[in-house]
């Protein structure tokens, strides 16, 4: 006990004396929040759309009105040709190409039915999808109040269609913010617990200073604990600060109990650290414990469902990430914060990360201790 | 009984043989010196005495206890100085001193009169950090650090390595002091001179001691007639020429000198006449123990 709680004053000592842990401990997780929530945004509010009116009819200058009153859309002009259509694309003028063809009135009025194109820069695909989700929207309800016009009698046309309205759970005004909110912590919790604890241990090997400690009483289960431990409690720390931070400043709702997700997080932890003491165990230097986390770290972070659902990714991935303890934790962090889960809703993740977590930790003591 | 006893000791590394059946014996509190250049084995020796490395075959003896058996126990009555500067460089000097002491269940007051002579000269900076000490004062805190438990052996790794002369003389008067309250010491070194300050001396090469004698008696090994030319101008160039003649057996540099002993086949009078046709100016000398090093080197 001694021994322990000499080497745990060894290490806050240290841990605070150096200067670029302590500013990195409470600015960082700031500027995380500031710059990756507003800039990891997928909201579109600016949509430049151009039009190719071929037509100059009254019905395709009408619907062209109905994308202008849009607040997602803004008007970059109409042209008359195809070219000029392609070439606002080519140019990166407009995002979108409404291309009414010749006769498009007339089609409609004749055969009841009619086509427009829509051309769209699908560069970054995700941004593509939802300019052409905001479109079809408008083109739907233009769709219906075309009907309402020509045929008059609106009540017998209505029933033959489903009205869909929404009501968005647990997020009511798709905030993206608020989604991305819980996933930054995770990533910051993560880079202490397994970055910073992986590079600490490494750091007594490069400078030799683990030759010195070999040669005295300190147990290998003393130096393992008195490494652990500060980084288990400043990434719980960390934790808290940021969900201050994030409930403060950005309005991050906490619906669940405070105490299962630090119950969870301890638990998460042991296993992010045991990553680390594992990943010290390959490494000699600093450099290279450092180029072996932030691989893991990158793979697990875009593996997690992070940006996009887990559900939607191929069977193969879903089985890797049953290793990936940033899935486990990414879920369960947004279940509680957003959805307000109890225990009963988390207990399967719960008891994965803790075999993980024991599992995990033996093996990196018991090669931490073959090693040594 | 002896208070450090090894046996046959033997360690490798692959294909290289860093210890070759080494057998020593020091007694309490004697001062035992092991001279060898780089890359003899001393380094590993030194490991293995204080528990950080396992031999391959052998035994050793610490105070009784055997060091692969009961490495726990050893730990706790061994104080080792790493050839490299092993301690916290972002701890200051009184935070690496009292760490050390209480992991070993101790305190700085408690041994304070062991330390005493060393600490003062460092206690004027106890609040700097270790790693903004200059070289000597690094190997003073290092050498506090590994006394700070009262240990019954000290195992120093080329404590001196590094450490400019006037230091190295007084580091050498610190371990005479420490020797007095009854420590053993084992020290390695690649310097010829602090031979002279150990109690006994062996001298090591390629993983073997070539022998192990009191300082003073060094240079009986040495049984040939030594002769040192004193070139008048580039002693390289005379060292060359020397070594290119069939009579020279072995030839080497020595400060601006050079010295040399001729073989079996030559007689003194040989050498004699040629020397003074070449007109090189030359005298017989006895044999120190760098001399006696070299020689045994080339025989080994």
């Amino acid at each position: 006990m001694r021994i322990l709680i000499s080497i745990l004053r060894k290490e806050f000592i240290q841990i605070f004396r150096n200067k670029v842990m302590l500013p990195f401990i409470f600015i960082v997780p700031i500027i995380q929040m500031v710059v990756l929530v507003f800039a990891a945004n997928l909201e579109m509010k600016e949509i430049r759309f151009y039009t190719v009116d071929l037509d100059l009819s009254e019905t395709s200058r009408k619907l062209r009105y109905e994308f202008s009153a849009s607040p997602f859309f803004r008007d970059q002009g109409t042209g008359f040709s195809l070219d000029e259509g392609e070439e606002m694309l080519l140019r990166d003028k407009a995002d979108l190409v409404l291309v009414f063809d010749e006769g498009f009135e007339e089609k409609l009025r004749k055969e009841n039915h009619s086509s427009i194109q829509l051309l769209i820069n699908a560069i970054n695909s995700a941004k593509a999808g939802l300019v052409n989700a905001y479109s079809e929207a408008i083109i739907r309800d233009f769709n219906q109040d075309v009907r309402l016009e020509w045929l008059g009698l609106p009540a017998f046309e209505a029933i033959e269609n489903i009205d869909v309205s929404y009501s968005y759970w647990y997020n009511p005004e798709l905030n993206y913010k608020i989604y991305m909110l819980p996933a930054i912590l995770v990533i910051l919790v993560t880079i202490i617990g397994m970055f910073l604890t992986a590079m600490n241990l490494v750091r007594e090997k490069e400078m030799g200073t683990a030759e010195q400690i070999n040669v005295t009483p300190i147990r290998k289960f003393h130096f393992i604990i008195g490494k652990l431990l500060p980084f288990w409690v400043i990434a719980l720390f960390e934790l808290a600060f940021g969900l201050t931070i994030g409930k403060i400043f950005f309005g991050l709702p906490i619906l669940g109990n405070l105490a299962l997700l630090f119950g969870f997080a301890s638990i998460y932890l042991m296993a992010v650290l045991g990553i680390g003491l594992l990943l010290s165990t390959f490494s000699e230097t600093q450099q290279q414990v450092m180029f072996l986390a932030f691989f893991f770290m990158l793979t697990f972070v875009l593996m997690s469902g992070i940006f996009t659902p887990v559900e939607s990714m191929p069977v193969w991935a879903q089985k890797v990430n049953i290793v990936n303890p940033f899935a486990y934790f990414m879920r369960v962090i947004r279940m509680i914060l957003l959805k307000g889960s109890g225990f009963h809703d988390i207990r399967h993740e719960f008891v994965s990360m803790f075999i993980y977590a024991v599992s995990i930790l033996s093996l990196s003591v018991w090669r931490y201790r073959k090693i040594h | 009984m002896p208070e450090i006893a090894v046996n046959n000791l033997f360690k490798s590394y692959g294909a290289i043989n860093a210890l070759r059946d080494i057998s020593f014996q020091v007694d309490k509190a004697e001062i035992f010196g092991i001279i060898g250049p780089d890359g003899a084995g001393k380094t590993s020796l030194f490991r293995i005495l204080v528990s950080l490395l396992l031999p391959d075959k052998g035994s050793i003896q610490l105070a009784g206890l055997d060091v692969v058996k009961d490495y726990s126990q050893v730990r706790k009555i061994v104080g080792y100085m790493p050839g490299r500067f092993s301690l916290y460089q972002d701890l200051s000097v009184e935070e690496n001193l009292s760490f050390f002491a209480t992991v070993f269940g101790s305190s700085i007051e408690t041994n304070y009169d062991l330390i005493k002579d060393i600490y003062v000269q460092i206690e004027p900076f106890k609040k700097r950090l270790a790693g903004r000490l200059s070289g000597g004062m690094k190997q003073k805190l290092a050498l506090c650090c590994a006394l700070i438990h009262r240990p019954e052996v000290l195992v120093l790794d080329e404590p001196t390595t590094g450490v400019d002369a006037v230091s190295r003389v007084e580091f050498w008067d610190l371990l005479h002091k420490i020797k007095k309250e009854g420590i053993t010491i084992i020290v390695s070194t690649p310097y010829m001179d602090e031979a002279a300050r150990c109690d006994r001396v062996a001298l090591m090469q390629n993983g073997e001691f070539l022998g192990i004698s009191l300082p003073g008696d060094i240079h009986k090994a040495f049984t040939k007639i030594l002769y040192e030319l004193t070139p008048e101008q580039g002693a390289y160039k005379l060292l060359k020429t020397m070594r290119s003649e069939a009579w020279c057996e072995n030839a080497w540099l020595f400060g601006q000198s050079v010295h040399l002993t001729i073989n079996g086949n030559t007689s003194e009078n040989q050498f004699l006449s040629y020397a003074k046709g070449q007109n090189i100016e030359f005298r017989k000398i006895t044999a120190g123990i760098e001399d006696t090093f070299m020689e045994l080197m080339k025989t080994s």
